[in-house]
C-alpha cells in the first residue's frame, strides 16, 4: 500500500454501504427472481468483495501493478477449477 | 524508543525500509492468493453439490437462522471498518487510537465467534450435525412441496460445518494476529514511518471478512423465497 | 590460486559458527538449504527402501515375500514419501534455496525466518509421516482415492493426511519466498531478462506451488474430517462424488508433477551453456516455455480420470489440453540440443546427466503424450507403463537433474571439488540401472500387466526380473555420489571461485560464499549467459 491516507469520511461511507447492501441481499433473497436470485447475490457480494478490496485493503490507492496481478490471478485460478470441473459435471448423463 | 523504531525494524538483508515494506506487503497478498485457492477447494464442492442437490441445499439453507447470520456479516463490517480505520491512525502517528480501534476489532471478532457459537448450538439441537445423530426428518416435514433425501441434506450439512468451521478457523487466527498488533501497539512500535505490521495484518483479516461476505449468500440465501 | 591452508581459513557460511544451534535456529538460505539436504536424503532412503521390498516382491509371480495387504502399504508410501518428502521439495529446497539469492545479487532470501519455518515444518511433518510409518501405514496408493481412504482403509489414513498437509504447508512457503525474492530483491541492473533461467523456472515453479498446492491442502481437510467426523462430502451412501475428490486431487497433483521436473530443467538450462561454452539458445523462448508449463500445466488434471467416469465430452478438452502442454516442453529440448550445436562439448560429471537427462526426459514426455491419446489410454492405464512414463520424467528426468546440479554447484557449495572420474562413473551407472529397470515396464505396460499388483502372470517373469536387476544397479549409481560427496568434503581438492567457468553471479562469489554472499552487492551490466567473455578454464589453466 501506499502512503496515501484515506479519509475517515470516505471509510465511513464504505461501511455505510456494506451495511446497506447486506441488508439489500437478505431483504431480496425473499423475492422471487426466479433463477436471478443466485445472480443477484453473488453480484452484491462481488459489489461488497471489490468495495472491501479497493478501499479497504488500498488497492485503489496502490501504485503497485503486481497487486492486482496477484489478485487477478488467484481469481482466475479459482475460475479454471470451477469452471473445469463443472465441464465434466454438465455434461455427464445423469439426473 | 518510537524515532529509532524503523531503523531497528529494518533487516539486514534489506536495502532499505522501502524495499522491505514492499516485501512485505507482496508476501501478504500472494499468500492471501493461496488462501483463495483453499477456500477455492470447498467452493467447488459446494458448487457440484449445490447443482446436483438443489432441493436439499434450498431446505437444509432455510434451516439456518438468517437474522443471526445477517448480523454476523455486519459484525464482521464493522470489524473491517476499525481495521482500516486503526491502519490509518497508524499512518497519523495516532498511537492511542489506534489501541482503541485495535481492541474494538477484538470485540468484533470474538462477537462474531460467539454468534456463530450460538448458531451451531442450534444445529446441535435441531440434529443437523452429519454424522450418526443426524436426522433430516423435520426438514421433510417443513417442506412437503419438495423431495428432500435426507442422504443429501447430510452432504449440505457437511459443507456448512467444513465452510464456516474453516472461516471461525481463520477467525481465531485473525484473532491472535491482533492480540499480538495490540500489544506491541501498546509498546509503542508503530509509527508512521513503520506500521507495516499493522497494513498486512489488517490484509489478513479483511479477506477473511470477504470470505464470509460470500459464504452469507451461499449458504443463508439458496432459496428464501415465500413457499406457495 | 589459493593453498588449501589460506582457503580454510577465510571466512564463510560453513565456519562462520559452529554449534548445532548455529545450524538449528540459522536463518541463512544457504544453510537452511543444507538442512533440506540432510532431511530430503534421509527421505530419499525411506523412498529407496519401500522401492527395493516392491522389486523383491516382483521378482517371482507369486506373493511370496510380504502378504497382499503389506503391498498395498509399500507401493503407498513410496509413492508418498518420494512425491511430497523428496521430489517436490529436493531441487527448489536444496539448490534454489541455496542458489536463489545468489543469482540474483541479493543477501538473502526476502523472509529468512519464514525460510527456516519451512523446514520444521517439512520435519515435523517428516517426523509424522515415519510415525505413521510405523505405526501400521497407509495403503490407499499415494492418491487417496475415496472411499477407500474415507471409508473402508483400516490403516492411518488420517495421520498420512495431515502428514502431507503440513509439508505442503512447507512447500507453499518456500513458493512464497522465491516469488517475493525474485520481485523484490533482484541487484541492481538485474534485470528479467538478465536472469539465469534457472530463476525463471523456479518462478514458474513457486506460481505452480502457490496456487495449487492449496487445493491438495483442503482436500485432504475433507478426507480427516469425513473419517474423523462424519461429514461426508465424498461418501457416496449420502450422495457423494468419489470422483470429486479426484478433480480436486489432481488439480493440484498434475501440475505438482511440473514441480517436480521444472527446477530439473532449470538445471539442465545451466548445465547446457557452459559446457557448450554458449550462451543459451532462445532464452526468450526457453524463460516463456517455463511459465507456459506453469499455467497450460493447471489445465490437464482430468487426463488421469479418463476412465473413471467423467463424461466423454469433458475427457476430449482434457486430453486436447494435454497435448498442447507437451509444446513448451518440446521446446525446451530444441532449445538445448541448439545451445550444444557448434558448441565446444565438455563431458563433465554435470554434462553426463544433462545428457541423460534430455534423452530419458523425452522418452519420458513423449510417452506421456501416447497416454494423453484417449484410446490409448484406456488399453494401458493403471498398467506398468504409467508408471514407465512418469518413472521417466521423475526420476530420467527430475533426478538427473538433481544429481547434476548437485555435481555443479558442489564446488560451491562446499568449497570442494568431488572426484571428476568417480562422478562420470557414477552416471553412467545411474542411466545404465535405470533404463535397465524402467524400460521393461514399458513392455510389461502395453502387455498389460497391471500396476498395484503383488502377483502376476508367470509370462511377466523375465521383464520382472530384468527390473529389479537394475533397481540393484540404480542403487549403486545413487549411493556413490553419497559417499564421494561426503569424503570430498575432507580430502576433496580445494574448489575456485568458478572451476567451471560458468556465467552467474553465484560464480563471482567465493567457494564457499561468505554469509551475506557477496563483499559488495554486484551491479549488473552484462546479458546472462556471456559465454563469449568469459574464459574457458580448461584453455586458462594449461597445467590442470
Amino acid at each position: 500500500m501506499s502512503e496515501h491516507i484515506v479519509s475517515s469520511k470516505l471509510y465511513i461511507g464504505i461501511w455505510l454501504t456494506l451495511l446497506f447492501l447486506t441488508g439489500l441481499t437478505a431483504g431480496v433473497a425473499f423475492i422471487d427472481l426466479g433463477p436471478f436470485n443466485t445472480v443477484v447475490a453473488l453480484v452484491i457480494a462481488s459489489v461488497k468483495a471489490t468495495l472491501v478490496v479497493l478501499f479497504f485493503m488500498h488497492v485503489k490507492y496502490t501504485s503497485e501493478k503486481l497487486t492486482k496481478i496477484v489478485i487477478a490471478s488467484a481469481l482466475f485460478w479459482l475460475l479454471l477449477l470451477l469452471g473445469l470441473s463443472l465441464a465434466d459435471y454438465t455434461t455427464r448423463l445423469m439426473r | 524508543m518510537a524515532v529509532e523504531s524503523h531503523e531497528l525494524a529494518l533487516r539486514h538483508h534489506f536495502a532499505d525500509p522501502e524495499q522491505q515494506r514492499q516485501a512485505a506487503s507482496l508476501g501478504m497478498w500472494v499468500f492471501l492468493a493461496t488462501e483463495i485457492m483453499f477456500f477455492g477447494g470447498m467452493f467447488c464442492a459446494y458448487l457440484i453439490y449445490r447443482y446436483w442437490y438443489f432441493n436439499e441445499f434450498a431446505a437444509g439453507s432455510r434451516s439456518l437462522d438468517i437474522t443471526l447470520g445477517t448480523v454476523n456479516t455486519a459484525v464482521l463490517i464493522c470489524s473491517s471498518l476499525t481495521v482500516a480505520m486503526g491502519v490509518r491512525a497508524a499512518q497519523m502517528g495516532k498511537n492511542k487510537l489506534l489501541v482503541v480501534l485495535l481492541l474494538l476489532t477484538l470485540v468484533f471478532g470474538f462477537a462474531f465467534l460467539g454468534i456463530k457459537g450460538v448458531e451451531w448450538y442450534q444445529k446441535y439441537e435441531e440434529h443437523h450435525i452429519p454424522g450418526p445423530s443426524f436426522d433430516a426428518s423435520d426438514l421433510i416435514r417443513e417442506y412437503p412441496q419438495i423431495h428432500i433425501d435426507p442422504q443429501h441434506s447430510q452432504i449440505y450439512f457437511s459443507l456448512y460445518f467444513a465452510m464456516t468451521g474453516l472461516h471461525a478457523l481463520h477467525m481465531v487466527i485473525g484473532i491472535g494476529i491482533f492480540c499480538y498488533l495490540t500489544y506491541f501497539a501498546v509498546r509503542g512500535r508503530y509509527t508512521p514511518e513503520y506500521h507495516t505490521p499493522v497494513e498486512i495484518g489488517g490484509l489478513y483479516w479483511h479477506f477473511v471478512d470477504i470470505v464470509w461476505i460470500y459464504l452469507f449468500p451461499l449458504l443463508y440465501l439458496i432459496d428464501r423465497k415465500p413457499l406457495g | 590460486m589459493a593453498t588449501a591452508a589460506v582457503t580454510a581459513e577465510r571466512e564463510n557460511y560453513l565456519n562462520q559458527q559452529y554449534g548445532i544451534r548455529s545450524w538449528l535456529l540459522t536463518t541463512d538460505h544457504k544453510r537452511i538449504a543444507l538442512l533440506y539436504l540432510a532431511s530430503i536424503t534421509f527421505f530419499f532412503f525411506i523412498g529407496g527402501f519401500f522401492a527395493l521390498l516392491i522389486r523383491l516382491e516382483l521378482l517371482t509371480p507369486a506373493g511370496d515375500l510380504v502378504q497382499a495387504d503389506t503391498y498395498n502399504k509399500l507401493f503407498s508410501m513410496h509413492g508418498q514419501v518420494m512425491v511430497f518428502f523428496f521430489l517436490i521439495p529436493s531441487i527448489p529446497a536444496v539448490l534454489g534455496n541455496f542458489l536463489v539469492p545468489l543469482m540474483i545479487g541479493a543477501k538473502d532470501l526476502a523472509f529468512p525466518r519464514i525460510n527456516l519455518l519451512s523446514w520444521y515444518l517439512y520435519a515435523i511433518a517428516g517426523l509424522m509421516y515415519i510415525h505413521c510409518i510405523l505405526t501400521g501405514g497407509v495403503d490407499t496408493g499415494w492418491t487417496f482415492y475415496t472411499p477407500l481412504s474415507t471409508a473402508f482403509s483400516n490403516t492411518k489414513v488420517i495421520e498420512a493426511g495431515l502428514s502431507i498437509f503440513v509439508v505442503g504447508f512447507s512447500s507453499i512457503l518456500t513458493g512464497l519466498n522465491f516469488v517475493v525474492t525474485i520481485h523484490r530483491m533482484r541487484a541492481p541492473g538485474m534485470t528479467w531478462s538478465r536472469l539465469p533461467l534457472f530463476i525463471w523456472a523456479h518462478y514458474a515453479t513457486s506460481i505452480i506451488q502457490l496456487l495449487g498446492t492449496p487445493v491438495l491442502a483442503i482436500t485432504l481437510v475433507l478426507v480427516v474430517l469425513e473419517r474423523a467426523l462424519h461429514l461426508g462430502i465424498f461418501d457416496p451412501k449420502l450422495g457423494g462424488d468419489p470422483l470429486l475428490f479426484q478433480h480436486l486431487f489432481w488439480f493440484y497433483s498434475h501440475p505438482a508433477v511440473y514441480i517436480m521436473i521444472l527446477p530439473s530443467m532449470g538445471v539442465i538450462t545451466e548445465i547446457v551453456p557452459c559446457f557448450s561454452r554458449k550462451r543459451v539458445f532462445g532464452y526468450e523462448f526457453v524463460a516463456m516455455a517455463s511459465i507456459a508449463i506453469a499455467v497450460i500445466g493447471f489445465l490437464v488434471w482430468a487426463h488421469h480420470m479418463f476412465v473413471a467416469g467423467i463424461s466423454l465430452y469433458s475427457a476430449m478438452i482434457f486430453s486436447f489440453l494435454s497435448y498442447l502442454v507437451a509444446i513448451p516442453s518440446a521446446i525446451k529440448v530444441f532449445n538445448w540440443t541448439a545451445t550444444m550445436y557448434k558448441g565446444s562439448i565438455r563431458f563433465s560429471t554435470p554434462m553426463l546427466y544433462a545428457f541423460g537427462f534430455i534423452g530419458l526426459f523425452t522418452m519420458g514426455g513423449l510417452t506421456g503424450l501416447f497416454l494423453a491419446a484417449l484410446g490409448i489410454d484406456v488399453h494401458v492405464t493403471d498398467t506398468y507403463f504409467v508408471i514407465a512414463h512418469f518413472h521417466y520424467i521423475m526420476v530420467g528426468g527430475a533426478v538427473m537433474g538433481y544429481l547434476g546440479g548437485m555435481h555443479f554447484w558442489w564446488p560451491k557449495i562446499s568449497g570442494r571439488m568431488y572426484p571428476e572420474s568417480w562422478g562420470r562413473l557414477a552416471a553412467l551407472i545411474v542411466f545404465l540401472g535405470f533404463n535397465l529397470t524402467f524400460f521393461p515396464q514399458f513392455i510389461l505396460g502395453y502387455l498389460g500387466m497391471p500396476r498395484r499388483y503383488w502377483q502376476y502372470p508367470p509370462e511377466f517373469q523375465v521383464l520382472n526380473v530384468l527390473s529389479t536387476a537394475g533397481s540393484t544397479i540404480l542403487a549403486v549409481g545413487y549411493l556413490l555420489p553419497m559417499v564421494y560427496f561426503l569424503w570430498s568434503m575432507r580430502y576433496g581438492k580445494v574448489a575456485d571461485d568458478n572451476p567451471w567457468g560458468a556465467s552467474g553471479l553465484e560464480w563471482m562469489t567465493t567457494s564457499p560464499p561468505p554469509t551475506f554472499n557477496f563483499e559488495e552487492t554486484p551491479v549488473v551490466t552484462w546479458e546472462a549467459y556471456d559465454y563469449a567473455h568469459i574464459p574457458d578454464p580448461e584453455e586458462v589453466a594449461v597445467e590442470r
